[in-house]
């Protein structure tokens, strides 16, 4: 460049006077490459495809379902699709939605102390391992979660629910109305709803992670020559900078959380139709868990109203996810990290 | 300002202060261990002597509790209220790390723990589930043998689906872009977070109830393939984007077309992320149960051909034997399956990391071995 500004600059080419239009700019593809565009192109479209079949499909196959209940299948809060037009997600949704919010309050907190124990404290030589770690729990497929957490964590959660259901239960969460026995802690939604946490922290910690290490050095020194601490300087530059990540990044995990199936199915028991706001009670449901029971077991009504939950579903995570991609895009930290 | 910096100036080079930039001191090391010995008594006598509380879980996380409670307080006596929690936050997020090793390591120890019973015997991983009765205790009869070849079947076959159409949907994303690509994005993302039973239920309509194929090891990989080929489009459009632009620019300038820039330049050096992207992808893949469970069906037999007749997985026998069955010698029989599973998901892990890791065009020892052997 350097050298470019000092030598003497080229003579105009010489053209017709008047004429400043810009040059047209020609290239010519080769026909290998349109081939070659047309296959990326038609992968593109295959997405698109896909996701449109899955849309169609399962809005075809439900339709009978929607038509059977009609506006009571958003008010009804009992499920038997084979017997009547008595079935309804009034029940199933918010019982889902229950778990998935519970999942996320405590994943938000763990999932953001580990991004920035990995972005900030943790020295350098521990911080691939650590980010290792963090893929890992991705990578660990959701079935040993489940197992984990219907054969490891239940029974050793019970006392500390038992603890919660009387020395908080005047907190209407927490408020248990059945008899005193613990087996009436077995399967709760709360149960469900820390196994499901553990899925969702890794997906918090890796996006969070990196919209934290994001955070602009000059910002950073500039808190630390005004003599802030570390703390301070985190909850002055680097938490701020991030918010709008982690709110996105705890949206995707909300979707994640509604999306679970198998850890839900093996813990909620028994499967009921009641939604209840005391989450230490056992019983519960979720749209994914009822479909993984009955799909297979119900007649081709029966499908159709599951599949009308299962729409539902999808309607309702991509609602979520499209938030949070938008949240997350419109901010400034998701412009230094949109590639 | 200039006055007080000249005041200053001259204290600063008479007694000069060796900076400590090590962050650890003895006094800070003490504290900890003091709070978390102090936090333990304490709550030990609390919890399980003076209050009549049981369960281990809630043991530890009044511990924790009490552990900060007890560091802030020790802190406060030696530093002022700044540097308290200034060391309070950095304990706070150091055991949220430890927290989540922790999980991982029990995660994984429990069901390797828990597995072990039924994987010592060797018909374990030999023999098909076809002779095993709900009350079969003896762990020397019958094995999951049938499904560590439904698993490996079906991802081969939906590694083979969703890895093309992925990759090029990436290449698309990232070499041809434009207003439609954004859309494309747009929807990978979405499909990035699709319940993975919405996929099973997917291909349970498609396929099973409208085309009316039967239950097969296909299906289950297509809807796997569902599931896998958002994960991996998203990772490679990532690893494609930081493949250097001066590097496409050259390929370009000595007159490469787009598809021998892509095949020559692009794809070689964007490989060891690519194939990461895949192996992880594979990794999730194989874990997948939700979708496997409407589209696979449920057998014990050993069933070699995924084109035809139900073909079981590990998830798929875990599932079946855990929350169908759900006797206990099935349940050591799942846990000897999740014990397989386990390995897998590591095998692949680990290879993904050794893969991985590397900077595009960052060559491996074998070929630069190779470069060199070529070169002389």
């Amino acid at each position: 460049m350097a050298v470019a500004l000092t030598s003497e600059p080229a003579p105009a080419p010489p053209g017709p006077p008047g004429d400043d239009s810009p040059r047209k700019i020609i290239s010519t593809v080769s026909a290998g490459d349109k081939a070659f565009r047309g296959v990326l192109r038609s992968a593109g479209i295959a997405v698109l495809v896909t996701n449109a079949l899955i849309l169609i499909f399962l809005i075809l196959r439900s339709l009978s379902a929607f038509h059977r209940a009609g506006f009571g299948f958003f008010t009804t809060q009992a499920f038997y699709p084979e017997l009547s037009g008595q079935f309804g997600i009034a029940a199933l949704l918010p019982d889902s939605a229950e778990i998935a919010v519970i999942a996320l309050a405590i994943a938000m907190p763990v999932g953001v102390a580990v991004a920035l124990y990995i972005s900030e404290y943790a020295p350098a030589g521990l911080r691939g391992p650590m980010i290792a770690v963090i893929d890992l729990m991705t990578a660990i497929p959701s079935i040993i979660y489940a197992l984990w957490g219907l054969f490891f964590l239940m029974p050793r959660i019970l006392g500390t629910d038992e603890w919660l259901a009387f020395h908080l239960g005047f907190i209407p969460f927490f408020h248990f109305t059945k008899p005193n026995f613990l087996s009436y802690f077995v399967g709760a939604p709360f149960i469900a709803g820390v196994v499901v946490s553990l899925m969702v922290i890794p997906i918090i910690t890796s996006l969070s992670r990196q919209v934290f290490s994001q955070a602009p050095q000059g910002e950073r020194e500039a808190a630390y020559a005004l003599g802030s601490t570390k703390w301070g300087m985190v909850r002055t530059v680097v938490l701020p900078f991030g918010r709008a990540g982690v709110i996105g990044a705890s949206m995707l995990g909300l979707g994640r959380a509604l999306g679970e199936t198998i850890a839900v199915t093996f813990i909620l028991t028994p499967p009921t139709f009641h939604f209840t706001i005391h989450v230490l009670e056992g019983g519960g449901n979720s749209i994914t868990a009822e479909i993984a029971n009955f799909i297979l077991q119900y007649d081709t009504k029966g499908q159709a109203a599951l599949l009308a939950c299962g729409l539902v579903l999808f309607a309702s995570t991509l609602i979520v996810n499209s938030l949070a991609s938008l949240v997350i895009n419109r901010s400034r930290s998701g412009a230094a990290t949109a590639d | 300002m200039t006055a007080q910096q000249a005041q200053i100036a001259p204290d600063l080079t008479v007694d000069e202060v060796r900076v400590r930039t090590r962050t650890g001191s003895a006094e800070g090391s003490a504290t900890f261990i003091g709070a978390a010995a102090a936090a333990l008594g304490l709550v030990w006598l609390v919890y399980q002597r003076v209050l009549p509380f049981s369960g281990v879980l809630g043991f530890w996380v009044c511990w924790y509790v009490m552990f900060l409670a007890v560091y802030y307080l020790m802190a406060r006596m030696q530093w002022d209220g700044l540097e308290a929690r200034n060391r309070l936050a950095s304990v706070a997020f150091a055991t949220g790390g430890v927290l989540a090793l922790l999980i991982v390591i029990d995660q994984v120890g429990y069901t390797l723990f828990k597995g072990e019973g039924a994987v010592r015997h060797v018909n374990f991983w030999i023999k098909s589930a076809s002779l095993v009765g709900p009350q079969t205790t003896s762990m020397k009869i019958g094995g999951v043998f049938h499904a560590i070849v439904g698993s490996l079947e079906q991802l081969g076959l939906a590694t083979a689906i969703a890895v093309p159409l992925g990759v090029t949907a990436a290449l698309y994303l990232v070499e041809i872009g434009g207003g439609f690509a954004q859309v494309v994005r747009t929807i990978v993302e979405a499909m990035t977070a699709l319940p993975d039973m919405v996929a099973g239920l997917f291909i349970y309509v498609t396929l099973i109830l409208s085309l009316g194929l039967g239950k097969s090891g296909f299906c289950a990989a297509v809807a796997i393939a569902v599931t896998m080929m958002p994960i991996v489009a998203r990772a490679s459009e990532v690893v494609l984007r930081i493949v250097p632009g001066t590097l496409k620019e050259a390929a370009y300038a000595v007159g490469g077309t787009q598809w021998r820039t892509v095949r020559d330049v692009i794809l070689p050096t964007a490989r060891s992320g690519l194939a990461t992207a895949i192996v992880l992808a594979m990794a999730r893949g194989i874990g997948e149960t939700a979708p496997v469970l409407l589209t696979a069906g449920y057998t014990k037999e050993l069933n070699l051909d995924p084109f035809h007749g139900p073909q079981t997985s590990l998830p798929l026998f875990i599932y079946y034997a855990v929350h169908v069955l759900a006797t206990p010698p099935y349940v050591e029989r799942g846990f000897g399956a999740g014990f397989a599973l386990v390995v897998v998901v590591l095998i692949l892990f680990t290879i993904a990391r050794r893969i991985g890791g590397r900077a595009p065009g960052e060559l491996s020892k074998r070929q630069r071995r190779k470069l060199s052997r070529e070169a002389s």
